[in-house]
């Protein structure tokens, strides 16, 4: 194992920012995996500190292939995580709407310019990452139709879900999109949480990898098959909607299996308990994501449903 | 007349509503009526828009004889971030100047955005008032993406800004409320002036001016108007020079914004408080006007201090 540090700022008052790597193996650039990006990402940081842990493991026991290198950067954004704030300490700005960077620009451009100066060149990019509104997802792994990530490529995670989205405009700036533009099959993995430790969830996320990584030729390790994945758009999840605002009141959880009409949450009056609106299950299907805040504005897609075969 | 273009409930006993107010010519059919729409306080933290807003319909109603059309007045797009002091949407943390042209079906913030289009589209011209940030203070000027130019800079020349900035496209600018709108038909001008979270008056009374010859180039306006200012025009990126800052420390100005300067001029320092130390000079690296300057002082390595544009373009007097 090779710890390195990839980037570095003088603090004014604070210790230096620094953007951390480690390196496993040598040779080829194989597979880079990012963690954090934004402050709430904490069990982006737990998935790759298991994934740390595991590596270190395989490289000792010989289990790393000949001329494979796998980079892991646990935390692009160590100064937000510190201070809990979601972007950037000083400015807001969000790194991963920054990419690919530029040298000599602002903070969070140098940042992006920096790293991905040092993870442009691998074959895979693997990043963990979050969702804007809060809320638990089944896990899965993500790709941008870009037409250089397949299906094919993803199905080595051996998840059960596979999701592809189209680009939207405010993509162009993400690690994921800019990885693709530089010949890097870029990933997105979604776990179960963000800003608390799933260890289940991580330990999903490091079985992924390893049968990404087994299945790619990089590592030595038995993987684990999905027989039939489920490769789905994601325009495809049927998204239920609040009328109302209230107490969300969560009757249902995410993977769970509901048919047609089934309640699957109460939003309620915060003052008097009253039920305003009972959401319902408008398909037979996965809860695929569900909202997981105490409150619940009106007009928000609080579960999304992925409707049977 | 006060109305309530989009709105929708909060978890706690209140209403999010976004207003605007109608003002035109009394007993006047508003068919065929030209329409010009003020439009402010998308990012919550921007304020210079709050005094246009007042002051332009305090100088209408003096000589509201005069007024021959449409004034429609947006003063907070985004009523939860003025309210808090927080630059995009609080609780989503969401910059709502990335949320166009919106989605009447979908979530809270994609809802409010498309109520704004479709309310705001249409106009003859609408100004998309910003102001900067708090970091920065800018003159008056208008940014206008290339693939609106030939529309956009012959209203801004009639805007009495200093400046007009014509910048390369960018996909990730298309989820803008100018662009959005731009690309339906309806001309925006975005202007950014002052700083973040203060007022600037003398570049408040500049702008109305601007609009009141812009009310009039249109037929809204049939009053007398101030003559106005010809703008310098930048089309090149090469016109425009970055002071980023080469270390974290304390910024210490030693000019003004506005500034002429020669190459090799001083702009500032940066200074280390803890030690008493100078950790650079920050050098104009050519001549031209110093049109951006840091407002705050304290900055990262990194972090925008100022923009030169080029003398070339500046038409000093």
């Amino acid at each position: 194992m090779n710890k390195k540090i990839i980037f570095e700022i003088k603090g004014m008052y604070r210790d230096d920012f620094r953007v951390t790597g480690y390196e496993f193996g040598s040779g080829d650039k194989s597979v880079c995996i990012v963690g954090n990006s934004r402050g709430n990402e904490v069990q982006q940081i737990y998935c790759c500190s298991q994934l740390i842990k595991k590596m270190k493991q395989l490289e000792e026991e010989g289990r790393i292939k000949k001329n494979r290198k796998i980079l892991i950067i646990p935390s692009i954004n160590p100064y937000s995580v510190n201070i809990q704030k979601r972007f950037w300490s000083t400015d807001n700005t969000d790194i991963n709407r920054m990419f690919p960077g530029y040298d000599k620009g602002e903070t969070t451009q140098r940042i992006a310019d920096a790293v991905f100066r040092e993870i442009m060149d691998y074959q895979y990019g693997i990043q963990f990452t979050s969702f804007y509104n809060p809320g638990d997802f089944v896990p899965h792994v993500r790709y941008m139709k870009e037409g250089f990530t397949t299906s094919e490529e993803a199905k080595k995670f051996g998840m059960k879900y596979i999701v592809e989205r189209s680009v939207r405009p405010y993509d162009t700036a993400t690690l994921n999109y800019n990885w693709q533009v530089w010949d890097t099959t870029a990933f997105s993995l979604y776990t179960n949480a963000t800003e608390k430790i799933s260890n289940k969830g991580a330990g999903q996320a490091v079985i992924a990898v390893m049968n990404f990584l087994a299945n790619s030729g990089i590592i030595k390790y038995s993987a684990i098959e999905e027989k039939k994945p489920r490769i789905i758009d994601d325009t495809e999840l049927i998204s239920v909607r609040t009328e109302k605002s209230g107490f969300f009141e969560p009757l249902v959880k995410a993977g769970e299996k509901v048919e047609a009409g089934t309640p699957l949450a109460n939003i309620l009056n915060p003052y008097e308990a009253t039920i305003l609106e009972t959401l319902y299950a408008p398909v037979d299907g996965t809860i695929f994501f569900i909202h997981n805040a105490p409150l619940t504005y009106a007009s928000t897609a609080v579960i999304k449903i992925l409707g049977d075969d | 007349m006060v109305e309530v273009i989009a709105s929708v409930g909060l978890p706690i006993d209140e209403e999010l509503m976004i207003k605007k107010n109608r003002i035109m010519p009394v007993c006047k059919d508003a068919g065929g009526m030209k329409r010009i729409s003020i439009v402010t306080g998308i990012h919550g933290d921007e304020l210079e828009g709050q005094y246009v807003c007042y002051e332009l319909q305090r100088r209408i109603a003096k000589d509201s004889d005069k007024l021959a059309g449409i004034v429609d007045i947006y003063p907070a797009m985004n009523p939860l971030g003025i309210d808090s002091i927080t630059r995009g949407i609080p609780a989503f943390d969401l910059d709502m100047n990335r949320l166009f042209p919106g989605n009447i079906e979908g979530n809270m913030t994609e809802y409010l955005a498309a109520g704004i289009m479709e309310d705001v589209a249409g106009s003859d011209c609408v100004l998309d008032i910003h102001a900067s940030n708090i970091y920065l203070t800018e003159i008056p000027q208008i940014r206008i993406n290339e693939m609106h130019e030939k529309i956009l800079v012959p209203l801004a020349e009639k805007s009495n800004v200093d400046f007009i900035w014509v910048h390369g496209a960018s996909t990730v600018l298309e989820s803008t409320f100018a662009h959005s709108l731009n690309t339906i038909g309806t001309p925006v001008l975005v202007v950014e002036m002052g700083v973040g979270m203060r007022l600037t008056k003398t570049y408040g009374d500049q702008l109305i001016d601007g609009i009141f010859n812009l009310m009039k180039e249109l037929g809204i306006w049939t009053g007398e108007v101030a003559e106005v200012r010809k703008p310098m025009i930048s089309r090149n990126p090469d016109d425009v020079s970055y002071l980023n800052a080469s270390a974290s420390g304390l910024f210490v100005p030693e000019v003004s914004h506005g500034a002429r300067l020669a190459a090799g001029d001083l702009v500032g320092r940066i200074v280390d408080p803890l030690c008493g130390r100078v950790l650079d000079e920050v050098k104009a690296p050519r001549a031209g006007m110093l049109f951006t300057i840091r407002e705050y002082p304290i900055v990262d390595e990194g972090s925008l201090m100022g923009r030169i544009l080029n003398e070339e373009v500046c038409n000093y007097e």
